[in-house]
């Protein structure tokens, strides 16, 4: 057995394009009532490109992940209607091909060098030995890693690198069909076009068919000649619908019905979401500010120990952070940007200079941050990281907005105020791990804001957001900025700096070259 | 940890040695060590494991890196056997209950060397073993199942993003309000659900990097292997030089007398 399998997997060096077809296909997870994916009707010619798009809940992930033939059994509680198959044939069982890769990077690196983890998938579809090392070197020309040595330890790797890497241990396993889950949701800006470049090139070649899903169509529009648009199977009111929203080319798509998709939150090419614009300038009161600042994530030395050991990231930055006004920290990625927006908000020891409060916001605290007990320092500096999840510490969503105020042994006032601007109040009792990214988003925002402080950080605040999560963070910080909050935000997004006005503080990629602008 | 578990860069003779034929070699000086006390063994076992260090690509700052805690261990360990063991000979120091002879000294520093003499093979394989080559020499040459070894090779991978993650999470508790300050009861509360959160991120980490698995066709009966795990001259050396070590050991301390089995 094993050998006839390594005998047609060893023959076929050329890719076969595979087709999709699904009849009245639907699924529901084990453990929920209602399906993820209901009625869907779809068929995919061979080596066609399809960008999925669709709002949260419509089943893409679940579509894409039963494709890839890891969804589970039926056996697992869960419930399978209708028929998904790829070419003739349903999807599990036929392993290799299908290739998925998912939105996280660090969970689509399997093994610590860069040669090994590509040549993983082929090992399983028991490709002879020589034929997988001629397939991962082709594999990393591919997609642009030829350059790099088979040993390279694959931690070194970039968030772009990773997905071109798992991109290449896919194209390894000669798949027939390409499955892309927001593969460029946790990228900046450079590395999505790194990963979307690849993935041209590899399709070009190899003539695969593709299905994507992800939010920012403009990214994805010129490489796709097909839009499919989901819905969930139930409409609002309960009525059943069909799971295939819109179907035809992205320029006929997006002129149909551009604005009705940027509505649901896609990303139309040519429509920015509207938002809020600032009302005043601010009083620019100077409320904290770094003096030639070197930053770095070793842990500090305790005391009597040799200072200078901490590798700084960036050094010698100056900053001011000032009431009503907005800060952008930019730069390419490893240029210390988050490093440094953790040190500001009192979270990491700067490794050399000083962040100092004035006396506005330190009202008494000192003048160090860093040395602020937790409780101080959150009814003055609040952050917001780049996962929300971490800062997830209850149960529900109104105990977890309910943790600051209750530290502070205030009352309630401000968390209703906060849920119902969030649109978070129909939401009071749900697990935060259970709540949507662009939900998810809004709490985290909310749970910092929950205790009024005076100066906000946000690392990444937009990346992997749709459109209207993003309209409506930018709209809601512009509101902040204009009641006197200090808005400090660590971004690639360009337009979401632009919404918020202030100031640009750009790190070098080199040490030393940081300086405000 | 992530450091600790690398061994890039090392281009030393031994990291070319099957895993296999090394942990064979520290089997047989471990053997000889485990079973008798006495000092000269493990001071012949160790003498010749410090000899190892260039061909293993080790120095005595990495050996305190990746060992402090083992040799920590084998100080202390020495010391109190030393002030605690029966005394026997002349009596050195003397402080009431605790008392330092000859006899409990020279015991305490076979102990101590004993245990220091059993970590540093160990120390020596990792630092010379890559995790990959391991997990192949135990999955073509061992016959262990393979998902078994392979997943555990992916979950490793992990452990390094983990403790990254774990300074993050304390990070994003603080901007929280929730410090690791106070009471212990306070600051143990503090850790326990800074550790939930870890325990969180890793479920659902694992859970993702078993579906990339799966989509690579992970799980199947049939697999190849790109890198063959082979045994070549040099591992005939490294078995013969692990039983040689261990057998001038076990000589030095007949000749000299303090041959001292644990089972007799």
């Amino acid at each position: 057995m094993a050998a006839s399998v390594a005998g047609a997997a060893g023959t076929s060096a050329a890719t076969r394009p595979a087709s999709v077809s699904a009849r009245g296909w639907g699924w529901r997870h084990a453990g929920r009532t209602a399906p993820a994916v209901q009625g869907l009707d779809l068929d995919i010619r061979p080596g066609e490109r399809v960008l999925l798009l669709g709002a949260s809940g419509a089943g893409k992930s679940t579509l894409l992940h039963a494709l890839a033939g890891v969804l589970g059994d039926d056996d697992d509680g869960a419930d399978e209607a209708g028929t998904l198959l790829i070419d003739g044939t349903p999807p599990r069982g036929q392993r290799g091909r299908a290739g998925l890769m998912q939105q996280d990077p660090e969970t689509q690196v399997v093994l610590s060098r860069l040669g090994d983890d590509v040549a993983f998938g082929a090992e399983n579809l028991a490709v002879p030995r020589d034929e997988i090392w001629r397939r991962v070197g082709e594999a990393l020309d591919d997609v642009g890693l030829g350059g790099l040595a088979l040993d390279h330890p694959t931690s070194a790797l970039s968030g772009g690198q990773k997905q071109r890497l798992a991109l290449a241990g896919i194209l390894a396993m000669r798949p027939g069909l390409v499955l892309l889950d927001e593969p460029t949701a946790n990228l900046d800006p450079a590395g999505v076009l790194e990963v979307r470049d690849a993935v041209g090139r590899s399709l070009d070649k190899t003539g695969a068919t593709l299905i994507v899903v992800e939010h920012r169509v403009a990214v994805w529009k010129d490489l796709v000649d097909r839009i499919v648009v989901l819905q969930p199977g139930l409409s609002a009111s309960g009525a059943q619908q069909s799971a295939v929203l819109l179907d035809g080319p992205p320029a006929e798509v997006l002129a149909e019905a551009g604005r009705m998709l940027a509505a649901a939150g896609v990303w139309v090419p040519g429509l920015v979401p509207a938002t809020r614009p600032r009302s005043n300038s601010g009083s620019g009161e100077l409320l904290l500010a770094a003096e030639r600042l070197a930053v770095s994530r070793d842990p500090a030395r305790r005391r009597g120990r040799v200072p200078g050991r901490r590798l700084p990231v960036q050094s010698g930055i100056d900053a001011e952070v000032s009431a009503g006004r907005a800060l952008t920290v930019t730069g390419p990625n490893g240029a210390g940007k988050s490093t440094f927006a953790l040190t500001l908000a009192g979270l990491l020891a700067p490794a050399e200079g000083k962040v100092s409060a004035a006396v506005g916001l330190a009202a008494g605290a000192g003048t160090d941050p860093f040395k602020w007990k937790a409780k101080q320092l959150i009814a003055r500096i609040g952050t917001v990281f780049q996962e929300p999840e971490h800062q997830f510490v209850t149960g529900t969503v109104l105990d977890e907005l309910m943790v600051g105020p209750r530290h502070l042994g205030r009352g309630a006032e401000a968390v209703d105020e906060l849920l119902a601007r969030l649109r978070l109040d129909h939401l009071t009792e749900a697990n935060p791990y259970t709540l949507s990214g662009g939900e998810k988003r809004r709490l985290s925002v909310a749970t910092v804001l929950a205790a009024r402080p005076k100066v906000l950080v946000l690392d990444e605040p937009t990346f992997g957001q749709d459109a209207r999560t993003w309209a409506e963070l930018a709209s809601f910080l512009t509101e902040l900025l204009d009641a006197g909050t200090a808005v400090v935000s660590v971004t690639h997004d360009e337009e979401f700096s632009a919404v918020l006005g202030g100031t640009e503080l750009r790190l070098g990629s080199a040490r030393l070259e940081a300086g405000a602008a | 940890m992530r450091e600790a578990l690398a061994i890039g860069g090392n281009s030393a003779l031994l990291t070319r040695a099957n895993p296999l034929a090394k942990f064979a070699a520290v089997v047989f000086i471990t053997a000889v060590l485990a079973v008798s006390i006495d000092w000269v063994s493990a001071a012949t076992a160790l003498a010749a494991e410090f000899a190892l260090f260039g061909l293993a690509g080790l120095t005595l700052r990495l050996l305190w890196q990746r060992g402090w805690p083992l040799i920590i261990a084998a100080a202390v360990g020495g010391w109190s056997t030393a002030i605690l063991s029966a005394d026997s000979g002349r009596i050195l120091v003397d402080a009431g209950i605790w008392s330092i002879s000859e006899g409990s000294l020279e015991l305490g520093l076979g102990f101590m060397l004993r245990g220091l003499a059993i970590a540093l093979p160990a120390i020596l394989l990792m630092s010379c073993t890559d995790p990959t080559d391991l997990a192949d020499a135990l999955a073509q040459k061992a016959r262990l199942p393979h998902r078994f070894v392979l997943g555990t090779l992916a979950a490793m991978r992990l452990v390094g993003l983990m403790a990254e993650e774990w300074q993050t999470i304390g990070m994003a508790r603080r901007a929280r309000g929730i410090g690791s300050h106070g009471t212990p009861l306070q600051r143990l509360r503090a850790t326990l659900g800074q550790s939930f959160g870890l325990l969180v991120q890793a479920v659902r980490r694992a859970t993702r990097l078993a579906v990339t698995m799966e989509a690579r066709g992970f799980g199947g009966a049939g697999r190849t292997w790109a890198r063959e795990s082979t045994f070549g001259r040099i591992d005939i050396w490294v078995v013969l030089g692990g039983a040689l070590i261990a057998g001038a050991a076990l000589a030095a301390a007949v000749t000299a007398g303090t041959w001292n089995p644990v089972l007799s």
